[in-house]
């Protein structure tokens, strides 16, 4: 019988079987913040246990708040970066080298096919999009995880997605995964690995890939996973070069990690995108979905362009189409936030940064900023956003404010009509 | 090993989230104890007040489906815990605040439809009372002057975490 990729990932990572159906997986990378990591610091102190388990495997990155506000959160930052120098982690990214983690970490290579991954957030399936398994934890699987470089899961049951057909202009990779969770509803993959499969995968870019990851979680699920291929070779060569002597041995190498042809899924949903329109939320559950056909004219007071769902050069790059030489609605406040310092640059050296700036928008650093209403871009109540986040819980951006969830290039036909707007006259 | 029932707080709503539960903004406190005013500040819920007598007073928490879905922060389960509630009987739960409540020696267990209809029965009496056994697996239910014993499932792996008092406790002797 076949295996599929988490399968594969469990099978050569187990190191324990306490009891039938729980796993306890060796550990490829533990990635940290400054928000669920200070507590489990902490306790391994007051246990007398300050180690890691080993320190290259460790990332550290402050991102959910900074530069830090106010105490509390420069207090959350100074025992994260405390931490990571006493126990000299190199891959350690503070002020001025900080961004989004599911953002940062990507693109420092640090995520191969294979791989397992914890982090203490939610998000973290976003880097199945290399053919890893990566699952949000709590605290104390991150405590556990820093110290003993393990962490126990159930057995990975996986749906397979076929997304067949071609993507309409104006429609992306966040329409896509809008509407997979709507079918399937915010507890509809729990407890199962989400593998995105079909065409449309194949030909998307690992940032669009991490995209359609990104969110697997608010359908329950515990990783996202897209099978490594030549798009993923090519992200990851910079890094890899030295350890492949060609770009074929890398990929010869990665898709011994691809589900097999009969491997067995818990189910197999089939979608035809050909059809699919952009998406938009309503109300407070990421299920929530509706067609901008449907929801256009929604008054918005906030288009928000980040965040490790979409702040990505990719996702700037089509907002900029549509806003160049174009203006926001007076009644909007526009904000970007480009997820890394790289992407930050790369939008300044392509000129996106001025389109944005010519537009109306302001332009923050990379932060997580909004997407949480932790430190800027909180909504006062009764207020709305148009976001390309991934959360639409009630109070998610400040109190009493909702959040409308979409892809860039909708965010950014909303802006300038000031109303939810279909993407597609602007293109 | 911590003691487990007490005055009960019926959540009568699917898909409870962690931002319902613990907002972002409390995020930066650093201890568990500074969350215990925020418990569930941001659900609303028809006649719920997180600030009323019965949410101050609930050991046990009773909801529906998909209970803690959302975000990985573990101070949704803290937040219970400084607040005296170390278990929560829902329908079914989201993956993380699941882990998250065995990995804190708590329990988070999960009813099949019938039993968790028998509980929510009790849901309009003031004086509603959960008792939990978690060696035995059993629990008896009482308010209104009505009685009722039911069994439940807990899985081996998660009555390890709970009798080990946490996965840090569980995880440190053995790997």
């Amino acid at each position: 019988m076949g295996m599929t990729t988490a399968e594969k990932i469990f099978a050569s990572h187990v190191i324990d079987e306490p009891f039938p159906g729980t796993r306890v997986l060796r550990l490829d990378v533990v990635m940290c913040h400054e928000i669920t990591t200070p507590i489990a610091i902490a306790d391994l102190m007051a246990r007398g246990k300050d180690r890691v388990f080993d320190t290259s495997k460790i990332k550290a990155v402050i991102d959910h708040v900074t530069p830090s506000k106010d105490t509390k959160t420069a207090t959350q930052a100074k025992i994260l970066r405390e931490w990571a120098h006493r126990h000299d982690i190199k891959d350690f990214f503070d002020v001025g080298a900080n961004g989004v983690c599911h953002a940062l970490f990507p693109e420092k290579g640090f995520i191969r096919p294979g791989y397992t991954v914890i982090m203490g957030d939610s998000h973290t399936c976003t880097h199945g999009a290399f053919g890893a398994f990566a699952a949000g934890v709590g605290t104390t699987d991150l405590e556990v995880g820093i110290l003993k470089g393990v962490c126990a899961f159930r057995e990975p049951k996986s749906i397979r997605f076929n997304l067949t057909g071609s993507l309409q202009k104006g429609v992306y990779a966040k329409d896509v995964i809008l509407h997979v969770i709507n079918k399937i509803s915010v507890n509809g993959a729990t407890d199962r690995v989400m593998e995105f499969r079909g065409e449309v995968v194949d030909s998307m870019t690992m940032e669009s890939r991490m995209t359609l990851c990104n969110m697997a979680i608010e359908a329950g699920g515990t990783s996202g996973i897209c099978m490594p291929d030549m798009t993923t070779v090519e992200y990851l060569w910079p890094f890899i070069s030295g350890e492949y002597a060609t770009k074929e041995a890398a990929l010869a190498d990665y898709t011994l990690w691809c589900s097999d042809d009969d491997a067995v899924y818990d189910q197999v949903i089939d979608i035809d995108v050909t059809t699919l329109e952009p998406m938009v939320t309503y109300g407070y559950k990421p299920d929530q979905v509706k067609s901008v056909v449907e929801m256009a004219g929604t008054e918005v007071n906030q288009v928000y362009i980040g965040s490790c769902t979409n702040g990505r050069l990719e996702d700037l790059r089509i907002a900029a189409a549509i806003l160049k030489g174009r203006t926001i609605a007076p009644t909007v406040r526009g904000i970007l936030s480009p997820a890394t310092p790289k992407i930050y640059k790369e939008a300044l050296q392509e000129g996106i940064i001025e389109i944005f700036m010519d537009a109306g928008f302001c332009v923050t650093n990379p932060t997580c900023g909004a997407c949480l209403g932790m430190s800027n871009g909180v909504l006062a109540e009764g207020e709305s956003c148009a976001s390309t986040t991934n959360r639409n819980f009630m109070g998610r951006m400040g109190k009493g404010g909702v959040v409308h969830l979409m892809s860039p290039a909708t965010s950014a036909a909303t802006a300038i009509e000031g109303v939810i707007t279909d993407p597609r006259k602007y293109l | 090993m911590k003691t487990f029932g007490g005055p009960v707080l019926f959540l009568d709503r699917s898909d409870i989230n962690t931002d319902e539960i613990i907002p972002a903004k409390y995020l930066t406190e650093i201890t568990k104890e500074d969350l215990k005013p925020y418990i569930l500040e941001d659900l609303k819920l028809p006649g719920f007040d997180p600030k009323s007598e019965s949410c101050r007073n609930a050991r046990v928490i009773v909801s529906r489906n998909n209970f803690g879905c959302g975000s990985s922060r573990e101070h949704a389960p803290w937040v219970f815990e400084v607040n005296g509630i170390t278990a929560v009987i829902a329908g079914s739960f989201a993956r993380i605040f699941r882990q998250n409540m065995f990995n804190c020696g708590m329990a988070a267990i999960e009813f099949p439809p019938t039993e968790l209809e028998l509980l929510f029965s009790f849901a309009g009496c003031d004086d509603a009372f959960i008792d939990l056994d978690l060696q035995l697996h059993t629990g008896v239910i009482r308010g209104g002057g009505r009685e009722e014993r039911f069994a439940f499932v807990l899985a081996p792996f998660d009555q390890a975490l709970v009798t080990a008092g946490g996965w840090v406790d569980y995880a440190d002797g053995k790997y």
